[in-house]
């Protein structure tokens, strides 16, 4: 089951050509861009790991490529998504955020039903993919 | 059968946009508005004619390739890395600033911005500091122009575990990988680039454009200086600039001579002298031309005078 989260995700992937557009959109807008990675899709995980540090004070969408790109030989296997951060009103807020890298299986959701007192039902997502340990969760078994 | 009719599909299409496109090359020049960019260089910046000449060169290059690019007569981006040698003060950070205004203008890079570092802002302090510093750098001058100042430092013959090393791998890897984002001006003196490019032969094979700039002569000089006073809205009385021009003489034979920032150095005191002296009669009815001027005394009264009249003394 695809996942979607952040903007773009009901679009069929974006090319590099359409992402390095998007990020040049952000740094003119004096955007900070921030790469981010996991392997724990659940909508609710919403702190990623990050890809070195927020790129400041760039100008061309180059220099975020090749983070990305860098990023990529290592979390191929994993969702890798742009963060853009606005600091015009004093603290860094989220602008835009959308997912550029995932993996091949997504092997989707189990809704898990939660019987409680009465006749009250609990329900809970979890991500088939958190069945294995963290690293061995996409890819070949 | 399909061998034999595909030659002549190939130079049908190099023809046809042949043909269809002539070009206006007065009209492309113009378009570009490198012609004003070229002016301004000629007008601004004093002197240096090999310099003008070899930029005049590129930008000819340039304008070329963009127009064959338009008819599909590509070649490979043109390597745009460039060294500049020279003495201090021969204007190598303000030709690196015109530079980059006319790769933008013909779309060689994007952006045009110019990111301007030495040693410290590249070579980290310890290990593992050095390639995310390089990198950081590197992302902010993609899409323009990085000029690194006195680049001989980068490289550390005695310390063979120096971390400069390091920075000078990433430098050359992204140089090759990403010509088309970047363009990369080093600088710094004559003999001491020459030293760092013999013990990195890597650099120099890179860089396409070796740009070597003269030191200025006494006229050039003075025409700088009085082009900087003009700027500032000053200018030299007549025995004034007389006396300048004894300056400029008697300081190019002292040490640490840095050409036209020795130039704007003096300029900067000389107003401080003239202030000096209106400040000191108070009770004088000030005119605007007495507000801009300098007058002999206040060239006269430098220290390069008075060490020579001291050395005089001695012999």
């Amino acid at each position: 089951m695809r996942v979607t989260q952040g903007c773009f995700s009901f679009l069929p992937d974006l090319t590099d050509e359409q992402i390095s557009r998007q990020v040049q959109y952000c740094l003119e807008k004096g955007w900070a861009v921030n790469i981010e990675f996991t392997d724990d899709p659940h909508p609710r995980n919403n702190l990623w790991e990050m890809w070195g540090l927020p790129m400041f004070d760039l100008r061309d969408a180059a220099g975020v490529m090749m983070e990305l790109n860098e990023c990529r030989k290592v979390y191929n296997d994993r969702y890798i998504r742009m963060t853009a951060f606005d600091s015009s009103h004093g603290w860094e807020s989220v602008r835009l955020s959308f997912i550029v890298n995932r993996p091949k299986q997504e092997p989707g959701f189990h809704l898990e039903r939660h019987e409680v007192a009465g006749r009250n039902i609990r329900y809970t997502t979890k991500s088939y993919a958190t069945d294995r340990p963290e690293g061995a969760r996409y890819g070949d078994k | 059968m399909n061998s034999l009719s595909s030659p002549s599909a190939v130079s049908q299409s190099v023809d046809e946009t042949s043909t269809v496109e002539r070009v206006d090359l007065r009209r492309e020049f113009n378009e570009v508005g490198i012609g004003e960019v070229l002016d301004q260089l000629d007008r601004e910046l004093i002197g240096l004619k090999p310099v003008k000449t070899r930029i005049r060169e590129i930008a000819s290059l340039l304008l070329i390739e963009r127009i064959r690019k338009r008819m599909n007569l590509t070649s490979e981006v043109p390597t745009l890395h460039m060294s500049f040698t020279g003495n201090p003060g021969t204007g190598k950070t303000t030709v690196a600033l015109r530079i980059a205004s006319i790769l933008h203008k013909l779309g060689f890079v994007r952006r045009g911005q110019v990111v301007s570092v030495t040693r410290d802002e590249l070579v980290g302090q310890y290990i593992g500091h050095t390639a995310p510093k390089t990198k950081e750098i590197l992302k902010k001058a993609m899409g323009g122009v990085l000029f690194i100042d006195e680049a001989y430092y980068l490289h550390r013959p005695d310390n063979e575990r120096d971390y400069g090393q390091e920075a000078i791998e990433i430098l050359l890897q992204v140089m090759e990988s990403q010509r088309e984002d970047l363009v990369v001006i080093l600088a710094g003196y004559g003999d001491r680039m020459d030293k760092f490019f013999a013990s990195n032969p890597g650099f120099r094979s890179r860089i396409a454009h070796h740009i070597d700039f003269p030191d200025y002569s006494d006229d050039e000089l003075l025409a700088i200086a009085e082009l900087m006073l003009h700027g500032m809205n000053y200018k030299f009385s007549a025995d004034a600039r007389q006396a300048f021009i004894r300056y400029i003489a008697l300081r190019k034979t002292q040490p640490l001579f840095s050409n036209a920032r020795s130039i704007r150095n003096a300029l900067d005191r000389m107003r401080l002298r003239q202030a000096n002296r209106l400040v000191a009669d108070l009770d004088r009815v000030l005119s605007a031309d007495d507000i801009m001027s300098l007058e002999a005394s206040d060239v006269l009264a430098s220290r390069v005078f008075s060490n020579r009249a001291a050395a005089d003394n001695i012999e």
